[in-house]
């Protein structure tokens, strides 16, 4: 009777056990379910299309999301620039219309609409009109471009986010990523010396007792919510970096990199000073022998000693810096542009993320672009942590 | 000789003075931002913290009134995902510990509970929201976000249990066996009973990690404003952090509604303080009891 009951719940326990890899698994299945469909989903507005004269030779894989952007903010003109014949591009939406007809001949239900686009598309070699799929006459003459579906390059090397423009909504990663990347380097970067010196300090210097006051003090400023730092960053940081450099609007990408570096302080002092501590004490008493002085002790034996913590150190609070949201969200000023300096607004993928998964109707492009962004989230963090796992490996053997 | 000698140690332990005096002043000035951080919220906040605050629902669109519904939802959230991620995490650190056949087995599950804690909390989220909300059909509901919430403080439970059981020495592992006690026995006997200190201490800590994370909710139980509380589980619920969040950024009337985010960012930050604490005590008295015995 004992002997199964042990089985059952040694069965159990080992289910348990591989919880996370099943977590995992489900993460990645989950997340590429929902974003793969973004790929498939057309360029063009849901329910519009593009139509242009019979005419024009220009070849459809020209319009892709980018270009098709470019036409309509009037930065492309002629269609040679795509390839095409020299002639003037005329933009056409259906607000347009009344520009070329009058009330009375579009009809008082406006029933003759469609033959109307159709015979100004017909008549006009250089138009690309913009028009809903609705008022497409069943003999259309002109030349409709279908069947044009966001393409991974138009997310992966577009260099605009978005996601509300129209005809064609801009799902371009490059903005996003540039802002995260930059605003995690700078925190790292003035995280950085703050917490070697405090791991240092904390594992060399300090006595015992002032150690273990701040030790517990470090932890708690682990535990503070992400949002709390938000809150603090943009009531105290952000006006105060608005009046420092007397700025328009103090929300900067500045001021996600310092609440950023105050986040990540923990994680870099926790596990760099662990790194410290466990160089071995006959290593130091060598060196100390040797006629060294302490600094001398600590900056040629001991740092680089603990030269791959440390580094995994620095990797983790990379991680956990690109990987914030919350309080990102609240003091970057959430534009999506490609930065250009720490001063400016910029935005990040968590923060667009949070802030635009509410609006995003589910199942369509938006929403799936939103997961994409998760999915390259996932990516980034995953390596980071296989990068740290293999550093700890190398530091074991 | 002699001077030139003398004169050069000197310098070098000048320098050195002086870089430790640096490390210092930086170290403190660390704890200073801490304690910046912690004082401007205790300070704003102090004043309007009453038992008013505390015990009813915001009003006239969040410019009055207090943040009630807003801890009830965030105390639900803490129950259901320990509910969860508890015994889920306890038993996962026991396999890990006491059962898995070392090496590669027990690698293979820390590398990927390493890796379920690095994935950001925004991922969680969007996670919650594929499985919980749409393909289980949970909708915004505190299930669905304790869920989420569980997920996440899992590898923490993992990890906490797994160091705990570790601390404990073979020895007691084999007098047990050697009495004649079975496997299960002795994990049920001894090595439970014996980690339960240190396994409970990280089980607070998690609370404390629960109680302040918003992403994961964003989209798959925070509600914007609820004027009652939730009837079940399958009810949207208000959470502190999200509160915050909603007042801090996205207020009409911003010297109205600036005092209740002091408030709320206060309350958020006592439950952190009061887990933190408990949780040093709790450490400390076990491991003097640990000690006398």
């Amino acid at each position: 009777m004992r002997k199964p009951f042990e089985r059952i719940i040694e069965g159990i326990l080992a289910c348990s056990g591989y919880i996370t890899s099943v977590v995992i698994i489900l993460i990645v299945v989950f997340l590429f379910r929902e974003a793969f469909g973004l790929f498939k989903s057309p360029a063009v507005e849901e329910g519009y299309t593009i139509a242009l004269n019979r005419t024009n030779k220009v070849s459809e894989d020209q319009f892709h999301a980018q270009t098709l952007k470019l036409v309509f903010d009037s930065e492309i003109t002629n269609w040679s620039n795509l390839g095409g014949a020299d002639e003037e591009i005329l933009l056409f939406r259906l607000d347009d219309l009344t520009n070329y007809y009058s009330e009375e001949e579009l009809g008082s239900n406006l029933e003759n609409v469609p033959d109307c686009i159709n015979k100004l598309v017909d008549s006009i070699p250089g138009i690309i009109a913009f028009i809903p799929k609705l008022y497409v006459a069943s003999n259309f003459k002109g030349r409709l471009i279908e069947d044009v579906a966001i393409t991974p390059k138009d997310f992966l090397a577009g260099k605009e986010w978005f996601p509300t423009s129209t005809p064609s909504a801009q799902f371009g990663l490059l903005p996003l990523i540039t802002g995260t990347l930059w605003v995690s380097l700078f925190a790292i970067l003035f995280a950085l010396p703050f917490g070697l010196a405090v791991s240092i300090y904390m594992a060399e210097i300090a006595h015992l007792k002032i150690r273990n006051i701040m030790k517990p003090m470090i932890e708690l400023l682990a535990g503070i919510p992400s949002v709390v730092y938000g809150f603090f960053g943009l009531v105290v940081i952000v006006p105060f970096i608005q009046k420092v450099f007397h700025l328009p609007v103090g929300e900067s990408g500045l001021a996600g990199s310092l609440v950023l570096a105050i986040m990540a302080l923990p994680t870099i002092i926790t596990v760099s000073e662990d790194a410290i501590r466990n160089c071995p004490r006959s290593m130091r008493e060598a060196s100390l022998a040797l006629g060294a002085s302490h600094w001398q002790t600590i900056y040629r034996v001991v740092l680089p000693h603990s030269f791959s913590g440390i580094s995994s150190a620095i990797v983790l609070g990379i991680g956990r810096a690109i990987g914030e949201t919350m309080a990102v969200l609240m003091v970057t000023g959430n534009a999506a542009v490609i930065p250009t300096s720490l001063l400016e607004p910029l935005r990040t993928i968590p923060a667009t993320i949070a802030a635009e998964l509410g609006e995003a109707p589910a199942g369509g492009a938006h929403y799936q672009a939103l997961f994409m962004l998760g999915v390259v989230l996932f990516f980034i963090t995953l390596t980071i942590n296989l990068a740290v796992e293999q550093i700890t490996k190398q530091q074991k053997s | 000789m002699i001077p030139y000698k003398k004169n050069y140690t000197t310098r070098k332990k000048r320098s050195q003075t002086l870089l430790f005096a640096l490390f210092s002043l930086m170290s403190y000035s660390v704890v200073g931002i801490l304690l910046l951080i912690l004082g401007f919220i205790i300070v704003k906040g102090i004043g309007v913290i009453n038992w008013e605050f505390i015990s009813t629902a915001p009003e006239e669109g969040m410019t009055k009134g207090g943040i009630f519904p807003a801890i009830v939802g965030t105390f639900y959230l803490i129950i259901g995902s320990a509910l969860f991620a508890f015994p889920v995490g306890i038993m996962s650190g026991i396999y890990m510990n006491e059962y898995a056949p070392k090496g590669k087995v027990v690698q293979f599950i820390r590398m990927m509970t390493n890796n379920l804690s690095g994935i950001p909390s925004i991922v969680f989220g969007l996670f919650g929201m594929a499985l919980f909300v749409n393909t289980m059909g949970f909708g915004d509901s505190i299930l669905a976000g304790s869920l989420t919430l569980g997920l996440l403080c899992l590898p923490l439970v993992i990890r906490t249990t797994e160091e705990a059981l570790k601390a404990i020495p073979d020895s007691y592992r084999e007098g047990s066996y050697a009495l004649g006690a079975t496997k299960l026995q002795t994990v049920r006997r001894i090595i439970l009973p014996m980690g339960m200190p240190n396994i409970i201490t990280g089980l607070i800590l998690s609370v404390g990690r629960v109680s302040g994370e918003t992403a994961p909710i964003l989209f798959t139980c925070a509600a914007y404003f609820l004027p009652h509380l939730p009837n079940s589980v399958l009810d949207q619920c208000m959470a502190l952090p999200y509160h915050l969040y909603v007042i801090a950024t996205s207020g009409t009337n911003v010297e109205a509604q600036l005092p209740i985010a002091y408030g709320t960012a206060l309350v958020l930050i006592l439950i952190i303080l009061i887990v933190n604490l408990l949780a040093n005590v709790l450490r400390r008295y076990f491991d003097r009891k640990v000690k006398t015995n």
